[in-house]
């Protein structure tokens, strides 16, 4: 043991040094996700020469996804525009599954919160956008927030499991969603399909490039989405809520022994969850769509599992897996015009990626030179947590 | 059957578990392996029962070398491991757990219960092992499913006994009866190995003992060579004293007091029924009893973990029976929880984050709703050094400390604050002699500083070490209490005590 000053000031810095090994694998958390890209290409390429795709159109249909993903200002937009909400709702779902809850109900809570954005959007009227916008988001992240909030009161007061309950809400969303547009409050005047009527222009999320091209979609939303990311990111690893989700999702043993009340912490993660969700629903009503319909949601929710898981739960792992998503959204649509082939295969290579991420030991075994160990090697660079 | 390693060694990376271990094991003698926990002790074990390869040397089985390619391998040769912690079905009985996985048929594929009663049958009344061969295995104490453990290796007809820390669960009495059973298993000609770190057992039981220490063999002969002190030196490589010294402390008024407190668990099961007892501030009290007659529940109430069902918990003179977790902790409750690894600690988290698991939420951590961690690392960092706990640094994985580090780092985190009460449940389980030492010198400091200390312990020697007085927990009540202020408790009694026998409350 120490005594003596000058040693003892060393041994305290010694301590409060930060070395190699102790930043976490690095290479793993990036490694493995862009491993299991590599091998869901390589496995859709397989698929579709199984499926007697001559290879000069799978590589067509490469280029072409490339290109309607990255390959022009407005591929961008579009690929920033799908990862919006993906981004949104990953990240309540991201941390949720942080604080220990499996929260499946993103894609309900979305269509909660679309709904009561679309209806604040055009039933309150006579405000400036500076007012109305913010409100009827404000108002969609509530509903959104309230709606996961049932599942977290049931979970936190009977015990019931958020996977079991938030499936079933996601279930009773969709058929809310439809009792509400046929409301004549809310449906469209001289219409008998089930559809809302119209955004006012004064709750529409402006659009970034239209001075560009009006037709380029990407809107405001991509601001809210990262001020999102860096809001999460602050909560779960800077803020004392977030530390207890993160403690309670670890080790709920450990959360009850530090005092920390295991039913309050599920409603609140839930909450936030909730509310993120809405958010990406509210965004979708207000950058995108600008009404509700049913459906509108399109499974939004779902993929935002996948990008959760991909991204790890870390925000900035969300943010980065939401815009491959999203990359991959609009490619494939390219890919579906310029190759022809099926934009099912999209959804086929998401699933694989997700397959290989939940099996990093498959990701290593294939590319075991990316997992070297190199312990003489420089710190790696970034990650300040997580 | 005798068996030799020679030259045995084995790497995990950077780390030598064992080195150039050479070790007899010989049939018909008790071989004592002492060492502290990361000594290398369960890695010699894993590479003898198959589980682990070793890089470099052989194993011997009566002069022929032997390769294992896994636990099959090593119980067909004749080896046969019962582990710390038993693997057992608890709604079978004894036989079914027995012949579970070597059941024998006849016929096609029936199961042949009756020969296999037969057979474990004669095994249990060769040795004297007195099972009951048809009860289920959770309507039996501990002490009695251990020797079921045995009888499962003897069935797999195991010449070489492995026993990996057997005595840990078991009560004074049982730990003579069962070492009956070991001398009787070992007349019969078997070889076993005695795993270890309880110092006066391996001079009762041992024919021989090697002691390990970082992977390394520091010591082999006859216990009647050694003293307790000789092989504890052995074993943590520097002189260690056994009775932590302190002076005389006068004991003030009462820290914590209970009364009559009852507690059911969730199957209306009563777990705590009537205990009444007290802390003064200056002492050191002792709650002794074989795990799982009302410790754990104890610990909770008095935490605030678990609600109470009648009594009441005073805390210097006031009623906290209502009061949160949180609430007893600002009020200088300090909890050593009894399994760190359960719920004290968050293994993915880091040193830091473990620091302030419990107080994160504290003024001098918290600014508003952020937490300022550079603050809470140079706390940690402090703590670190003041309870010698040994990390690179504290940004590190808990999970990666060893046991006795991760144990001082919760101790630290408990009494690195004002207190006025430490609850230290198990407060050295699972933790090297050097370790033991330190933390047991750090609760009496805190007593010493007019705090008072409860202790609650399976490991009857830390009590009789510590404790001023000394309540026994049996069933859920306190059957007993002594004064062991001059340290001179009689150790039979409390032995009989906790095992339910006689109910003398004295003062």
């Amino acid at each position: 043991m120490t005594t003596g000053t000058p040693s003892t000031d060393r041994r305290l810095r010694e301590l409060l040094a930060p070395s190699i090994e102790t930043r976490g694998d690095m290479r793993e958390l990036v490694m493995v996700p862009l491993g299991a890209v590599v091998l869901a290409l390589v496995i859709g390429a397989l698929i579709m020469m199984a499926t007697s795709v001559p290879p000069a159109t799978i590589l067509q249909s490469f280029v072409a996804m490339a290109d309607g993903a990255l390959g022009s200002v407005n591929a961008v937009s579009e690929t920033l525009t799908a990862a919006i909400p993906l981004v949104l709702a990953g990240l309540g779902i991201g941390l949720a599954f942080r604080a220990g809850l499996f929260n499946i109900g993103a894609e309900g809570q979305m269509v909660v919160g679309g709904l009561a954005t679309a209806v604040a959007s055009f039933s309150i009227t006579g405000l400036p956008t500076i007012i109305h916008l913010p409100l009827a988001l404000l108002i969609g992240l509530s509903a959104g927030a309230l709606y996961a909030g049932i599942a977290g009161a049931l979970r936190a007061v009977t015990g019931a499991h958020e996977v079991i309950s938030t499936i079933m809400l996601n279930l009773i969303s969709f058929r809310l969603l439809d009792y509400f547009l046929r409301q004549p409050y809310i449906q469209k005047e001289g219409r008998s399909d089930p559809i809302s009527r119209a955004v006012l222009e004064s709750a529409e999320l402006p659009r970034l490039l239209s001075f560009i091209d009006p037709n380029m979609r990407l809107h405001f939303g991509l601001f809210i989405m990262l001020a999102a990311v860096v809001l999460v990111w602050w909560l779960l690893f800077r803020s004392k809520l977030g530390f207890a989700f993160r403690i309670s999702g670890e080790n709920p043993d450990a959360a009850r022994y530090a005092g920390i009340r295991a039913g309050l912490t599920i409603v609140l993660a839930m909450m936030i969850a909730g509310a993120l969700a809405g958010l990406a629903g509210a965004t979708q009503v207000s950058g995108v769509l600008g009404r509700a319909t049913p459906g509108f949601t399109a499974g939004i929710g779902f993929d935002a599992i996948a990008v959760a898981l991909l991204g790890r739960s870390h925000p900035v792992g969300i943010l980065l897996a939401g815009l491959l998503f999203g990359g991959l959204e609009a490619g494939g649509r390219q890919m579906q015009v310029d190759a022809g082939v099926s934009i099912d295969m999209i959804s086929i290579m998401q699933a694989l990626i997700i397959i290989f991420v939940a099996a990093p030991l498959l990701v290593k075994q294939v590319f075991p030179v990316l997992f070297r160990k190199r312990p003489d090697r420089d710190r790696p660079k970034g990650g300040a947590n997580g | 059957m005798n068996i030799e390693l020679r030259g045995i060694s084995k790497r995990f990376g950077p780390v030598k578990a064992n080195q150039d271990i050479n070790l007899q094991i010989r049939a018909g003698e008790v071989l004592g392996l002492l060492g502290e926990n990361g000594a290398g002790k369960s890695t010699l074990m894993n590479i003898l029962s198959g589980l682990y390869r070793q890089d470099a040397g052989e194993i011997l089985i009566d002069g022929t070398p032997a390769a294992f390619d896994g636990p099959g391998d090593s119980i067909e040769a004749g080896i046969g491991m019962v582990h710390q912690h038993f693997m057992l079905v608890p709604v079978f009985s004894v036989v079914e757990n027995v012949i579970l996985g070597v059941e024998p048929t006849r016929g096609a594929d029936y199961l042949d219960l009756d020969a296999a009663r037969a057979q474990v049958q004669n095994i249990n009344s060769r040795y004297g092992m007195d099972v009951p061969t048809e009860s289920l295995i959770k309507d039996l104490p501990v002490g009695i499913q251990q020797r079921v453990e045995i009888l499962k290796v003897l069935f797999r007809s195991a010449d070489v006994l492995i026993l990996d820390e057997p005595t840990a669960v078991l009560t004074p009495q049982e730990v003579e009866e069962f070492f009956g059973i070991v001398r009787a298993l070992r007349d019969a000609g078997k070889a076993i190995v005695f795993i270890t770190h309880k110092l006066h057992e391996i001079l009762e039981i041992a024919d021989r003992v090697s002691v390990l220490r970082q992977g390394e063999i520091v010591g082999n002969g006859d216990p009647s060579q050694f003293s307790e002190a000789d092989l504890a030196e052995m074993m943590v490589g520097r002189p260690v004293s056994f009775s932590v010294g302190r002076g005389g402390a006068e004991t003030g008024a009462p820290v914590l007091e209970l009364t009559g407190v009852s507690l059911f668990d969730d199957k209306q099961d009563s777990r705590l029924s009537e205990v009444s007892m007290m802390v003064h501030e200056g002492e050191i009290v002792g709650v002794a009893g074989v795990q799982g007659n009302g410790q754990t529940e104890l610990v909770d109430a008095i935490a605030g973990l678990s609600s109470i069902a009648g009594g009441g918990i005073a805390f210097c003179g006031a009623d906290i029976t209502g009061q949160s977790v949180r609430q007893r902790h600002q009020m200088g409750i300090a909890h050593i929880p009894e399994d760190r690894q359960k719920s004290g600690m968050v293994a993915g988290f880091s040193v830091a984050e473990n620091m302030v698991l419990n107080r994160y939420y504290d003024e001098t951590i918290a600014r508003g709703v952020q937490i300022d961690w550079q603050q809470a690392q140079q706390q940690a960092a402090e703590a670190c050094m003041k309870f010698d706990v040994r990390t690179p640094n504290v940004f590190l994985g808990a999970g990666s400390l060893s046991g006795g580090n991760q144990q001082k780092m919760v101790v630290a985190r408990e009494l690195e604050r004002p207190v006025k009460l430490v609850v230290a449940s198990q407060p050295t389980r699972g933790v090297d002699v050097g370790s033991i030492e330190f933390i047991h010198k750090q609760l009496v400091s805190c007593c010493e500083q007019g705090n008072g200390v409860l202790i609650i312990s399976s490991e009857l020697d830390e009590i009789l070490d510590l404790s001023d007085r000394i309540y026994v927990m049996f069933e859920g009540r306190i059957t007993a209490e002594f004064d062991n202020r001059r340290r001179d408790a009689d150790r039979n009694a409390i032995g009989l005590a906790m095992a339910g026998a006689g109910g003398t409350r004295a003062a």
